[in-house]
């Protein structure tokens, strides 16, 4: 058991909506004339405004990380064992802030939005989106929001790779980066996964070229089949092998049931599930921004070159048993920041939970991350966070 | 702070890229940050040191050393530190070569095997030596290769590392006619420099 399964809450909340001030340029070339980001809070911002610390989403997040809708909600945001009062990030320091990325399908503009051009939804014609721009548009949220300068960015897998371009790109508007099981750019095999799943999307055949919407239609066999092949990647085979073993379904071998195993079973849970909440187009969108993410590009190659304009301190962790994002990829990036002499902290979490680690309270993985934030919370306090 | 690592410290240049191997709690490190704004890492094994690094805002990197240094790169640091910790790796012909390619200079301390009250402890109970500072018992020990300074410099003269200097010091980290006259017998800690520098050798003390 945890020492971090704690029932301490964030209590209910209520998410917001930001209106861009204007059109947003996007890497593609093209220009978002109007965009919304929906965002929650928790915390409060203090008379300085320099606590804030915002939440950077992976693949399939959004901006519901902490707390509940309701007192009788099932389950809570999806970090809510992170994020809250005594806990790793703690709202009693932290003015914690948490969006839907541009793009996505839980109320940020994205494909599902009607096109103000054609009064249609955007639907695939929704322009690429990459991490510069997400970035780019989450700094619009921080201007409307009062802040300046954040504590810290934080994020794992895709949200880590948020966190390394916001130090980038801002590097004056953060004191802390945290990176948890990510990479500086994806590995051919990574992104070969990443065409699998888009590959079963857009040949289902309910999937119409991604206009499934005015079809009435919703492509949830590709999209269920996304996500199947997304789980295996996130789970370790030792994990899994704990988790699952070869139980049975039913507790005897009937052969040629269309579900034996129980891990056939949840697999099949996940899709299904998954089918039902997310958006086809959004999942092509965003694994595409996931494909495309290389800050060192425009520097060679030179990881090192483009971190050259990086002030923050930066918490690296990576997990034992990823394979999706392995240690060593996280360690590209701790070695990047020491040729760049920059000032990076490095763990390397031991756990059997594969890359999905990053969403669970290890007692190590809270430890490290609960002890780097309080240390950047004294800093900003004393003012020595610069 | 541990008078080893003020000996040290003194050795440090501002500004200087230090690697800290074994770094423990980060003491040496954040000392260097503060007096002299080093850009600083230390490498360390240990979840608890590691988390007293992070506490203190030191550059803390997870980093098995029996696995290698081949992250760093050539020349790439002014100054590569290894306090207390030799004894416990595996290959130490191996490490002070990877310390003296990623720096021209290396500080390596370590206890002394050949302390006379170790001697005295095998000498007299017919016993593995324990002590204040080699207080494991033989089979519960990181201390897999402990050794004395003879060994220690004979080691370095067959494997061409050149010792540029020398300090031996007691329990408290203090030098004594005693232990200068005879270091290997009442030298407790002994502090080396080396360095890639072949003149550094005759800037060297004799030998033990």
């Amino acid at each position: 058991m945890s020492r971090y399964a704690t029932d301490h809450s964030v209590g209910i909340v209520t998410p917001r909506t930001f209106d861009g001030p204007g059109p947003l340029a996007l890497r593609s070339g093209t220009t978002l004339e109007r965009f919304s980001l929906v965002y929650e809070t928790y915390g409060e911002l203090n008379a300085a405004r320099n606590n804030a610390l915002l939440i950077c989403h992976a693949l399939s997040g959004h901006h519901h990380a902490a707390g509940r809708y309701a007192d009788d909600d099932v389950k809570p945001g999806w970090w809510d064992n992170c994020i809250g009062p005594g806990k790793p990030i703690d709202t009693n320091r932290f003015y914690v802030v948490s969006l839907n990325n541009l793009g996505g399908c839980h109320g940020s503009t994205g494909p599902s939005t009607v096109d103000p051009a054609t009064g249609a939804p955007y639907g695939p014609d929704f322009p690429i989106v990459t991490v510069p721009d997400w970035v780019n548009s989450q700094a619009l949220l921080a201007d409307h929001l009062g802040i300046e300068r954040f504590a810290a960015v934080v994020g794992g897998s895709l949200g880590g790779m948020q966190a390394l371009q916001w130090s980038i790109a801002y590097p004056e508007r953060l004191a802390n980066a945290v990176i948890i099981a990510a990479a500086p750019k994806l590995s051919a095999q990574n992104i070969a996964f990443n065409e699998i799943a888009r590959h079963a999307i857009t040949s289902d055949p309910d999937f119409h070229a991604g206009r499934y919407r005015e079809s009435e239609a919703n492509p949830d066999l590709g999209l269920a089949l996304a996500r199947m092949i997304g789980h295996v990647t996130y789970l370790s085979d030792s994990g899994m092998g704990s988790r699952f073993g070869r139980e049975l379904k039913s507790g005897d071998l009937e052969l040629a049931q269309d579900v034996e195993f129980q891990v056939e079973s949840y697999l099949q849970y996940q899709g299904r599930n998954f089918s039902k909440a997310f958006d086809a187009n959004t999942y092509v969108l965003m694994t595409r921004a996931l494909d495309y993410f290389d800050p060192a590009h425009d520097h060679g190659g030179d990881l090192a070159a483009a971190l050259a304009p990086v002030t923050a301190k930066f918490l690296v962790m990576s997990f034992s048993t990823d394979w999706r994002f392995s240690p060593s990829r996280s360690e590209e990036i701790v070695d990047a920041l020491v040729a760049a002499r920059r000032e990076v902290a490095y763990a390397s979490i031991d756990s059997q939970h594969g890359h999905d680690s990053f969403l669970l309270p290890l007692d190590r993985y809270f430890d490290v991350l609960g002890d780097f934030l309080a240390r950047a919370h004294d800093d900003v306090e004393r003012g020595s966070d610069r | 702070m541990r008078a080893d690592l003020k000996i040290i410290a003194g050795q440090v240049q501002p500004e200087w890229r230090v690697l800290d191997l074994g770094c423990g709690s980060g003491e040496l490190l954040a000392h260097l940050k503060a007096t002299k704004r080093v850009n600083g890492y230390g490498l360390d094994f240990d979840a608890d040191n590691i988390g007293a690094c992070i506490r203190a805002g030191v550059n803390v990197l997870e980093q098995d050393l029996n696995e290698g240094l081949a992250n760093f790169e050539d020349d790439s640091f002014d100054l590569v530190v290894m306090t207390e910790t030799i004894q416990a790796v595996a290959d130490p012909v191996l490490m002070l070569q990877e310390m003296l390619r990623i720096a021209s200079n290396c500080i390596v301390t370590f206890p002394n095997f050949g302390y006379w009250r170790c001697r005295a402890h095998l000498a007299l109970r017919g016993r593995m030596p324990m002590a204040k500072h080699l207080p494991n018992d033989w089979h519960d020990t990181p201390n897999i290769h402990l050794c004395t300074f003879r060994d220690f410099e004979a080691l370095c003269e067959d494997h061409r590392l050149p010792i540029a200097e020398r300090f031996v010091v007691d329990a408290d980290y203090h030098a004594s006619p005693l232990m200068q006259w005879l270091p290997n017998l009442f030298g407790l800690t002994a502090y080396y420099r080396l360095t890639r520098d072949s003149h550094g050798r005759d800037a060297g003390t004799d030998r033990v």
